[in-house]
């Protein structure tokens, strides 16, 4: 089968910016001068001035554009087509929203300017609140933490802070074997032993297990809804009443909460409390890897234990509590990626409730149409229905020596990104797709072509997918070489 | 696509989900409105902000000259609109653009190497004491009161329950720098590292060599925090062996607090216990230099409950904008730009009279009488940071920052209000002091 998608073309060479630099050069025009110049060893003292920093870029305007611009294109972006990450959710960046993060009154809004002359900026942080709680089904939310590993953090940290105050705040955290690995990072951070818990055939909560788990030293589960196999924790109301029996708390990863939106509410099934990721849900920009925004949303009994400030409206207008005695105190500087929380509440507006729901219902079927034209072509290990994303083995290519490492490689040749590879880690080898509602049938099309091309190939030339990428200006990447001997920064030859 | 999932309407993909979940009514948020209302929205939410101040706060947040290049470079998709960079053959440029980043924040900071990023100064200075405690095998922490308070407040929080107790070490109250008497007094062989910041919470630049000998002396390590990245262009790197510090200033807006960019720079011997992202240099398969991730075995997707972090995202996006400004700025510019600064917080001070001693590069502290931010502002201008939130032992000063954007006229006017009755109690000589 021909690849439909792509075809070669010239892509620039470029040097490092150090390698680009002669003497001299400059981008940059600063203005006079108004005052007059001071000396900096008379005013710092001679043993705090530095010399000239070696080696720092001299290059001119022209070249510096030129040399960003040339990087740009050896990227792969969601501007080019389907990012089908699993449990990434690479949905569209609507531009709207980077033009209003830019507003100038909200730009330039410095966080200790006097609250009289911040009420846009606040308003602006309650609106997105008062429309997160509405989506969760929760009693409260903090927006301060930066991305979704901070939220988790916050929100073990709340469940600590509400345990020490019943007397005692336990000493374990379970976490499913399908859980994504942060979750145990977080548990550890926040002083938690960590405990997994096993998966049933399905790929589910155990139950009984979890039954058999929670005793007194439980603190709480972190529990992802729907899960890593991209299924609905069918049985999580039943979890929490387990938990919540023994005194316990439930905690939901939110990563995937773009499955439930404006469908099922957590607040509503038996949650305690829960992150967003509003670089996955609510479409701000990866930006190659941040800046995320992680809000943490919690039922009333965990309110009072909220990171400061606390936003509180006093007569008309918005002010900050930050007379909070029982508070985890601060998980960040200020009040959270406020640039970020600008482009959420933008994408809320645009899509309105009904919108919002209908992104998640379009999310759903795209998955569940690649699920059932790839079925025949890939091992499915897990047969529940799934939400947003599908997961599949490679155990039917392994057999003729070609991983889910190597379909992936393959598939940039078919100018997509790749799936998420190798993860969850209770499937083996396994393909995690997730198309977002972003895709038309038209992108899902050239994509299900795409794989089941690959697996054709696999069958008859597995050697063309095991040494892909062919098709890219860098061919497949030595990792090992990378970490075996480090090199961490340019040095002149 | 229904008929291929074999239903007939897509509600139909939700009927497994049980009964007691789901919701049953719509989401009560209003309908979805235009582009335009969108627009519009914000902008009148701007425009109940400060719009259009001159503006004397530093704090930890800078107003520095955007150039233009910056937002030109992160609006292209390719950058703005992909993920973490796992797959190498199609994320060079990411990969090739945090290579960069790291090499300027050595050259800068002089430390053998540097991560791709945190998520801002507060969470680095917090990540960086853990790294401290790692690799040490010690908890104690030793941190000077002259530190921004909000990190502070972050570093309790994260200190709090790793068994990692605090101890605060205070500043000479003349010269406004760490009294480095009170840190030698205070610590002992359970300090896994003493923390400073320089140029510190009141603008003056601390003797971290110094700080870091006393350190050393006891088994602990020193690290170095910092808020005004420009001060980077002037001042001599320290002797740290961690710094970890806030790019806000390299043309990050300040967006009411973020997003930012943090970093961690340490010495090569660390290397294993850095928490975050690392890029590092090697080939394709057709022995072309390639970018790709490295030393993962360090973080949270592999390592689990034992990462060095459980973070994932660093912050990309704002790193290449630090990345561009610092091309941008270049060798030549950006130590220009420090001395911009250097000069215009000293034409402001030497009409003032500042409460510490100590060198200063772009911040310093003043005696100010209650009602000055107030008059300040009737003439469209936000004066400084009361200090009494944070200092109740300042109470009745600020803190007072000028960059390379404070005007002349606006600083005159910043003097006026908080010396309305200089010209006749103070000596002239004092008033020109510089």
């Amino acid at each position: 089968m021909p690849i439909k998608k792509v075809r070669s073309h010239i892509s620039p060479n470029e040097v490092l910016l150090f390698e680009r630099s002669s003497p001299g050069k400059k981008a940059y025009q600063l203005p006079e001068l108004d005052v007059p110049a001071v000396d900096p060893t008379t005013a710092l003292g001679a043993t705090n001035v530095r010399a000239e920093i070696t080696g720092f870029p001299e290059v001119s305007e022209v070249e510096a554009i030129r040399h960003f611009t040339r990087l740009s294109t050896w990227n792969y972006a969601i501007d080019h087509g389907m990012y089908p990450l699993g449990s990434c959710t690479m949905k569209y960046n609507p531009r709207v929203n980077e033009l209003v993060a830019r507003t100038e009154g909200l730009a330039w809004a410095h966080p200790y300017q006097p609250e009289s002359l911040s009420q846009g900026a606040m308003e602006v942080m309650a609106h997105l609140e008062s429309a997160l709680l509405e989506i969760t089904g929760m009693d409260a939310v903090t927006l301060q933490p930066a991305a979704g590993a901070q939220g988790e953090l916050t929100g073990i940290l709340l469940i600590r802070a509400l345990l020490q105050k019943r007397g005692n705040p336990r000493k374990k955290i379970l976490i499913p074997d399908s859980a994504h690995g942060t979750n145990p990072a977080t548990a550890a951070i926040a002083g938690y032993v960590v405990e997994n818990i096993r998966s049933d055939e399905h790929g589910l909560l155990d139950l009984a297990a979890l039954e058999k788990s929670v005793t007194e030293d439980v603190a709480g589960l972190m529990v992802t809804n729907p899960n890593t196999l991209g299924v609905f924790e069918s049985r999580i109301i039943a979890a929490a009443e387990v938990l919540h029996r023994k005194g316990a708390l439930l905690y939901m990863d939110g990563a995937n909460m773009n499955a439930l939106v404006g469908i099922a509410r957590p607040g509503d099934f038996g949650v305690d409390v829960m992150h967003l990721n509003l670089h996955k849900t609510f479409s701000t920009p990866h930006g190659g890897g941040g800046p995320g925004g992680g809000p943490v949303a919690v039922k009333k009994h965990l309110e009072p234990f909220l990171p400061v400030p606390r936003l509180k409206r006093a007569g008309d207008q918005w002010t900050f509590d930050y007379d909070r005695p029982d508070s985890i105190g601060k998980v960040k500087a200020f009040y959270g990626n406020f640039g970020v929380l600008v482009r959420a509440l933008a994408y809320i507006l645009a899509h309105g409730g009904n919108g919002l729901r209908a992104a998640t219902v379009d999310a759903v079927l795209n998955a569940n149409y690649i699920r059932k034209m790839l079925e025949p072509y890939f091992d499915l290990p897990y047969a529940l229905p799934n939400m947003h994303e599908v997961v599949f083995s490679d155990e039917r290519q392994a057999r003729l020596g070609v991983r889910t490492g190597d379909i992936a490689k393959r598939l940039i040749d078919y100018g997509f990104h790749p799936y998420t590879v190798s993860f969850p880690l209770i499937v083996r080898g396994a393909m995690m797709i997730e198309p977002t509602e972003t895709e038309g049938k038209r992108e899902l099309d050239l994509f299900i072509d795409a794989m089941i091309s690959i697996a054709k190939e696999i069958e008859t030339e597995p050697e063309t997918v095991k040494s892909a990428p062919h098709n890219t200006r860098t061919s497949r990447v030595d990792e090992v070489k990378a970490a075996r001997k480090p090199v961490l920064k340019w040095s002149p030859a | 696509m229904l008929d291929a999932c074999g239903v007939e309407s897509p509600e139909d993909l939700f009927a497994h989900l049980p009964e007691a979940v789901r919701l049953q009514q719509p989401l009560r948020l209003p309908a979805g409105i235009s582009e335009y209302e969108i627009v519009d929205y914000f902008r009148r939410c701007g425009d109940r902000n400060a719009n259009g101040y001159a503006t004397f706060l530093g704090a930890g947040v800078y107003s520095h000259y955007r150039p233009v290049l910056v937002d030109t470079v992160v609006s292209r998709g390719e950058f703005l609109t992909s993920y973490t960079p796992y797959q190498a053959e199609i994320s060079q440029g990411t990969l090739t653009t945090i290579f960069e980043f790291q090499t300027m924040i050595c050259q800068l900071t002089g430390m053998d190497l540097a991560n791709a990023s945190m998520y801002d100064g507060s969470t680095g200075l917090a990540e960086a004491a853990l790294m401290a405690a790692r690799l040490t095998s010690k908890g104690g922490l030793l941190v000077a009161r002259s530190v921004h308070p909000e990190y502070q407040e972050v570093l309790q929080t994260y200190a709090k329950n790793q068994g990692m107790p605090i101890t605060e070490f205070g500043y000479d109250p003349e010269t406004g720098a760490a009294d480095l008497n009170d840190l030698e007094h205070k610590l002992n062989d359970l300090t896994a590292a003493v923390i400073v910041q320089s140029p510190n919470f009141f603008g003056v630049v601390e003797d971290v060599n110094r700080a870091a000998e006393i350190a050393h002396k006891r088994g602990a390590l020193l690290v170095m925090g910092f808020t005004e990245a420009v001060s980077l262009g002037i001042l001599e790197p320290p002797a740290a062996d961690i710094v970890a510090g806030e790019l806000q200033s390299f043309a990050i807006s300040p967006s009411y607090g973020g997003p930012y960019a943090g970093i961690i720079a340490t010495r090569e011997k660390f290397a294993r216990q850095m928490p975050g992202r690392l890029v590092g240099e090697t080939t394709d398969t057709h022995g072309n230099r390639a970018f790709c991730l490295t030393l993962a075995t360090r973080e949270q997707h592999i390592r689990r409950e034992k990462a060095t972090s459980n973070i994932c995202t660093n912050q990309a996006l704002i790193a290449l904008m630090a990345t561009v400004f610092m091309t941008v700025y270049g060798k030549q510019g950006l130590r220009e730009l420090a001395e911009q600064n250097l000069a215009k917080a000293h034409y402001l001070a030497g009409k003032l009279k500042p409460r510490f001693s100590g060198p200063f590069f772009n911040e310093f502290v003043v005696s100010a009488p209650d009602d000055a931010n107030r008059l300040l502002l009737e003439k469209k201008i936000i004066g400084g940071l009361p200090l009494d939130r944070f200092y109740p032992e300042l109470s009745g000063t600020m803190l007072l920052c000028a960059t390379e954007m404070s005007r002349r006229a606006d600083m005159d006017d910043v003097a006026q209000a908080l010396m309305p009755a200089a010209p006749a109690l103070l000596p002239a000589q004092t008033n020109e002091r510089s």
